[in-house]
């Protein structure tokens, strides 16, 4: 067991160390280090300074452990835009990425799981076909599509809803979010919406083969031969017993809306870590670029080692399979 | 007749069980033939500057210009034809798409089944490598290789294939490691076949069934991917105009109302990946022995 988290841990810290070295050769020796790293208007004896500074001069390998000591130090270099090091930009917005996640992860929870409960209750139905074919369509729709067309209908067309940017922060509990106030709520909710549909059409699919599945069980039968009602059996002995393995897998997915929010953000010009990046590859701000590569990547691996830990303690075939 | 023709045959009658993959396959058709004959089908040519004026800009769909050309689809910003800048996108869509799964399959299958067929630490390291991509969201693999190396045709092809090809080893590997204990395979190193032979003319065929159903979904995905890279601006060059970008172009211009310069190309992205999303889900059924 303990040989096999460290062996996942080794892992963890391997993964780390190509991706430093693919964005360190991405940035500094494929493109010019000199003109990615220094601003375009610095004159000839500043250009020559962070050329020394950097150890240009010096061989490959040399410049690579230059990078690494500096990047664990927490030193990503400063921003060309905002005059800030790129790691506390970087930190600045996480809140506003997170908040989004979370809330559309909670969108496509209560949106999900009843229709897929549904589907798998009454699989031949022609509800249940609709449900199962708007899936697939939902897992066909370019999220970035999506998005603009919620802005068009909901924002443009009707105006209900704001259609760019973060609304007022309110405090609760002393954490300090925009999903407390009735103005941030209007703000985060369609980008949210949009965000969630691909979560959607997967719990969707998810929710419906784990009904069929305790459908056949023989608890239930046993729970109808009682007398008890459908809705009973459906709200209470299905439902609970779906929902423990929905939850630990949207939970570990929860990596993958915080990747896919940098779509969402850009159309909806959402202020979060995502459109950060997408606006930093804009500007050319290798800085920003750089940290949020690295942070974004040290984030995975970290969220991944969890998860391949937690399944050691919860799935002992892993366990197992690792001792070997 | 020959054995071809009735693999083919009993194939056709399998597949035409269900009329929606039917009609998703018919679809998908006609959009490869609108893709590869896209300068014969269009009505102009959206790319040459002499077709286009910009005093044709953004003109609603159905709408004529003083030379009584009609544009069915309208016009986007530079004066373009809406729907000869669809056709010839989604040429560039479904090339770079299709390229791309191609590639990854070839590699995904060799790294899949050698690993499959060495077995030891080499099939150990492979996998390995396998399991900790596919822990990482595709969108993510494709951002850090454009945000580190910069946009552009091939590396938005490089991307591509680099997300897809762990999909298709861990796919060879687990079909071929069930073929390999079959007696042909005994037989074909009882004649002392090369690895190479034995992997290309006797593993691959057997295990192309289950590589293909992922190749369709596969590449849905990667037209899909690809299509949001370069409306972020990460992915094909402005040059390559494909539907990703068209739409990206159309957003400027959503809030003015108008509304068709991005509709219609995302219509067109969406009606493509849903057909083959369709006959790449029944497909996987069809190959699906349990639910037989």
């Amino acid at each position: 067991m303990l040989e096999y988290i460290l062996k996942r841990f080794g892992q963890s810290f391997l993964v780390l160390f190509i991706m430093s070295i693919l964005v360190f050769v991405g940035v500094n020796l494929v493109g010019d280090p000199v003109e990615m790293l220094i601003n375009p208007e610095a004159d000839q004896a500043e250009v020559e300074r962070v050329i020394r500074e950097l150890g240009l001069d010096k061989p490959v390998s040399e410049q690579y452990w230059y990078f690494l000591t500096n990047a664990l130090k927490g030193d990503l270099g400063s921003s060309f835009i905002y005059n800030e090091p790129a790691l506390k930009l970087i930190l600045q917005r996480m809140p506003a990425t997170l908040e989004l996640a979370l809330f559309s992860l909670f969108i496509s929870l209560i949106i999900a799981i009843p229709l897929g409960i549904y589907a798998g209750y009454k699989p031949n139905s022609k509800a249940s076909k609709t449900i199962m074919a708007g899936s697939i369509l939902g897992f066909s729709m370019p999220t970035f599509w999506v998005g603009i067309i919620f802005i068009m209908f909901f924002a443009v067309y009707l105006g209900w809803l704001p259609s760019t940017g973060r609304g007022e922060i309110g405090s609760f509990l002393g954490i300090e979010s925009s999903l407390f106030t009735l103005n941030g709520l209007s703000h985060v909710f369609l980008p949210a919406l949009n965000l969630a549909l691909f979560k959607i059409s997967s719990v969707i699919r998810l929710t419906r083969a784990g009904t069929r599945e305790i459908i056949l069980q023989d608890y239930i039968t046993f729970a109808r031969a009682k007398g008890l009602s459908e809705k009973r059996i459906v709200l209470v002995h299905i439902l609970k017993n779906i929902l423990i393995p929905i939850v630990t897998v949207v939970g570990l997915e929860f990596g993958s809306l915080i990747a896919f929010s940098t779509v969402t953000e850009t159309v909806f010009a959402w202020p979060g870590m995502g459109k950060l990046i997408i606006d930093s590859i804009y500007n050319l701000d290798r800085p920003v670029i750089v940290a949020y590569l690295m942070i974004i990547v040290t984030f995975f691996v970290f969220l991944n080692l969890t998860v391949d830990i937690l399944y050691t303690f919860l799935d002992p075939r892993v366990r197992l399979k690792g001792m070997n | 007749m020959s054995s071809r023709d009735q693999n083919f045959k009993n194939f056709w009658r399998d597949f035409s069980v269900n009329k929606i993959a039917v009609f998703a396959l018919f679809i998908f058709l006609s959009i490869l033939f609108v893709a590869i004959f896209a300068p014969l089908v269009s009505p102009t040519d959206p790319y040459d500057l002499n077709n286009v004026s910009i005093m044709n800009s953004r003109m609603p769909p159905m709408s004529e210009d003083f030379a009584g050309n009609l544009y069915v689809l309208g016009t986007d910003g530079a004066g373009r034809d809406m729907l000869s800048a669809i056709f010839y996108g989604l040429r560039v869509s479904l090339g770079v798409g299709v390229l791309s799964g191609v590639f990854a399959l070839i590699i995904g299958s060799i790294f899949g089944i050698s690993a499959a067929l060495f077995r030891g630490k080499y099939e150990t390291i492979i996998m390995r490598i396998v399991d900790i991509q596919l822990s990482f969201p595709s969108i993510l693999v494709a951002l850090i290789i454009l945000a580190a190396f910069g946009k552009g045709v091939e590396k938005t092809i490089i991307a591509l294939i680099l997300v897809q090809w762990a999909y298709y080893a861990r796919t060879a590997r687990a079909s071929a490691l069930v073929e390999i204990n079959k007696e042909y395979i005994d037989s074909a190193r009882c004649l002392a076949f090369s690895n190479t032979r034995i992997m290309f003319k006797h593993i691959l065929p057997n295990c192309l069934a289950p590589l293909i159903v992922v190749g369709t979904l596969q590449t849905a995905h990667a037209i899909s991917l690809e299509a949001t890279l370069s409306f972020l601006g990460l992915g094909l060059p402005i040059t390559e105009p494909s539907l990703g970008l068209l739409i990206g172009n159309g957003f400027e211009y959503m809030y003015s109302g108008d509304f068709w310069i991005s509709i219609f190309p995302g219509i067109a992205l969406l009606i493509t990946v849903a057909s083959i999303n369709l006959v790449g889900d029944h497909l996987r059924d069809m190959f699906n022995p349990r639910l037989q």
